[in-house]
């Protein structure tokens, strides 16, 4: 008999019961909360006078809505200019008060975006299932659990049972072997994977990341990559247990500790795919192929890199991409043809679930440091991904360098990822972001998104237009 | 849940690939607290010629006459005939509120994505899934016919065309029943409850530090 996935372990370990008809109850052992997918659950609860299963599998944050300007974090939700926005998060407030719901508020220093908040805590653990009312949710698979997003009528199913009902998905290994070349990132990679499989290329699939380059990644960095798994069409990304992974977790406060800890240590090592097991479908990446890159489109696969083109009609597949690029010449003010370096960005943006973690603060800094952001550059943002990654940024005086060099300084949320708080793109205005969608309208109103790791954000932000960071 | 059982309406053909969330509902009309009311805002960016805001009156917005649910031979669809990989991006259940607010019923695409997906089932929309080579044919079909309408059975799991012709397609059995009767899952797996409870005690044994006291 084949050996198992790292999907098909996890899977079994939480099959509460299997229906006739291929479904299962699949049991959640974490829930994470945010103010924009959780009030129509938590009123379907009331609605139906339920309670929820577990209120110590839960855990809650704002961050798409919240103000990442200073002065208007400190006035509290009152500083939430938009009354919509601070509805929500007041919601949320009254929600987690509500159920007894442990929340990291907004003046709470542990607030941040979810998917920061949870590894950081340690309510992300190896072999667990995470679910949350976001599809980048993915990025929890770093620590081999099994993570997905998932929509409000489910976080309100999570919440009443602790179940979801699931089929389940088709095991994709992606093996990058081989050695990364210097200024190549977990972004990069992730992005070169997208270009090769397709936004679609993953659907139905649990994406499992494998070989030595992605051995040879940090947890951050492969948070980075299982963060866009989902932008390949996979719900879950995932990478095998290794030292990394318990490195990184122990100590953190939800961790276990002293004797559970080494059950847990024992448990998890045995979270890594078998040799022997059997995948639907591999796709083979050699490391050395793959170069710092850059999205052109409105598509996370329209990606290219640095020292690429902007790709012309000839090199579409057939006439729905053909239509696809059309339409994205003409939403990104870009013509075929051009050049990448050509590409001059009005904004520029570091942040997000995908790259605001410290390392991603430290690559920015080391391209900022001592170097200022071009004058036709109106805006360059550095907003961490929580109060404690800015606490520990600004230890290491990281913001200092950032504010010297001219980019500002924000407080931690999702910020200029979505446009759904006051940080956004004008109509029009190039972007250099860390983020993770470049689709039509995404950060702001006619807004033109190009996806970069943070090392090229900040080369970009200094240069005023798009530069090879490796020759920068 | 809406029960969905046999629907008969106009289609609107959305042709192009990869329809995302954000294109589907803008994320400023994501801060409402309700379900309902996202209608007057499905695919606001190109449906309109100005920037949406959430909260405001839509009835005097400026219309793009170039968008296939503004042209007047497709109003009152309610379903709706696309491209692959439909509904890619964020994990909004806004998006399929938003289309059933609209009026659609059912969705009929070579693929969807998958949380898209999942979330239609959970608000009485049907997404069908047909090969290329079916839902090119039912472009064109629509586009040479004016008020061009299909009937879906889902009882029967067939689309009847208007020559009578049926298409068949399939459909998970357990959310074909759901849907049928629209049925709320929480309320079914509560029944299961017991199941729950006897899971959450082995686990306990086996993974004590996931459930701290």
């Amino acid at each position: 008999m084949a050996g198992k996935t790292l999907y098909d372990k996890l899977w079994e370990q939480h099959v509460v019961k299997e229906r006739e008809d291929g479904t299962a109850l699949i049991y959640i052992d974490r829930q994470l909360l945010h103010e924009v997918t959780s009030p129509q659950a938590f009123e379907g609860l009331r609605l139906a006078g339920r309670q929820p299963w577990r209120l110590d599998a839960n855990l809650a944050t704002p961050d798409h809505n919240v103000s990442t300007d200073k002065a208007e974090r400190e006035a509290g939700i009152e500083g939430i200019k938009d009354s919509v926005s601070r509805i929500q998060v007041k919601t949320l407030d009254e929600n987690c008060d509500a159920f007894g719901i442990t929340e990291f508020k907004m003046a709470d220093k542990r607030q941040g975006i979810v998917h920061v908040v949870g590894p950081e805590q340690g309510a992300t653990l190896p072999g667990m299932t995470v679910v949350c009312g976001d599809s980048h949710t993915a990025t929890h698979g770093a620590f081999a659990a099994l993570a997905h997003g998932i929509g409000t009528s489910e976080v309100e199913h999570v919440l009443a049972t602790q179940c979801l009902i699931q089929r389940k998905m088709k095991n994709l290994l992606i093996r990058v072997e081989g050695e990364l070349g210097k200024g190549v990132t977990g972004k990069d990679v992730v992005l070169h994977v997208i270009g090769v499989i397709g936004t679609a290329g993953g659907n139905g699939t649990a994406m499992e990341f494998g070989g030595s380059a992605i051995r040879s990644l940090s947890m951050e960095a492969r948070m980075t990559m299982c963060n866009m798994a989902i932008e390949a069409g996979a719900r879950v990304g995932l990478v095998a247990f290794d030292e990394k992974t318990a490195a990184y977790v122990k100590d953190r406060p939800f961790a276990p500790k002293g004797e559970h800890w080494e059950m847990a240590l024992a448990a998890w090592k045995d979270l890594v795919s078998d040799d022997d097991a059997e995948f639907d479908k591999v796709v083979e990446i050699r490391a050395e192929d793959i170069k710092p890159q850059v999205t052109w489109g409105t598509s996370p696969e329209m990606v290219t890199t640095i020292d690429g083109t902007v790709p012309t009609l000839d090199d579409a597949e057939d006439d729905v991409e053909r239509s696809a690029f059309t339409r994205a010449y003409e939403y990104m003010g870009l013509s075929a043809g051009q050049k990448i370096t050509d590409i001059k960005l009005d904004r520029v943006f570091i942040g997000s679930c995908t790259n605001s973690r410290i390392e991603d603060l430290r690559a920015a800094a080391e391209v900022a440091k001592g170097r200022q952001v071009a004058g036709s550059v109106k805006q360059a943002l550095v907003v961490p991904g929580s109060g404690l990654v800015k606490e520990q940024a600004e230890a290491e005086g990281l913001d200092k360098i950032f504010l010297e060099a001219g980019f500002e300084w924000r407080e931690p949320g999702c910020s200029m990822c979505l446009a759904m708080n006051a940080d956004k793109l004008g109509s029009g205005e190039h972007c250099a972001s860390t983020s993770n969608r470049n689709f039509e309208g995404r950060q702001g109103y006619g807004g033109r998104t190009h996806l970069v790791s943070p090392a090229m954000a900040a080369a970009a932000a200094i240069a005023g237009h798009f530069v090879d960071v490796r020759e920068f | 849940m809406k029960a969905f059982t046999v629907h008969t309406g106009i289609v609107a053909p959305m042709d192009r690939a990869n329809v995302d969330t954000d294109m589907i509902i803008p994320k400023q009309f994501l801060k409402s607290i309700k379900r309902s009311g996202f209608g007057p805002n499905l695919f606001d960016e190109l449906r309109y010629l100005d920037e949406g805001k959430p909260d405001a009156d839509n009835s005097g917005r400026p219309l793009n006459p170039d968008f296939v649910l503004n042209k007047p031979r497709y109003q009152g669809a309610s379903v709706l005939l696309a491209r692959e990989n439909f509904g890619c991006g964020s994990s909004r259940e806004h998006a399929p509120w938003a289309l059933e607010d609209f009026g659609f019923r059912t969705i009929i695409a070579p693929s969807y994505a998958d949380i898209f997906f999942n979330n239609s089932f959970k608000n009485g929309l049907l997404p069908i899934v047909l090969d290329d080579k079916t839902v090119d044919e039912l472009f064109k079909e629509v586009e040479a016919n004016e008020g061009y309408q299909l009937t879906v059975d889902l009882e029967a799991q067939v689309i009847r065309k208007p020559d009578g012709s049926e298409i068949p397609f399939d459909v998970d059995p357990f959310r074909k029943h759901c849907l049928l009767n629209g049925l709320d899952d929480i309320g079914l797996t509560l029944q299961d409850a017991d199941d729950i409870r006897a899971y959450e005690e082995k686990r306990k044994q086996q993974a004590p530090w996931l459930f701290p006291a």
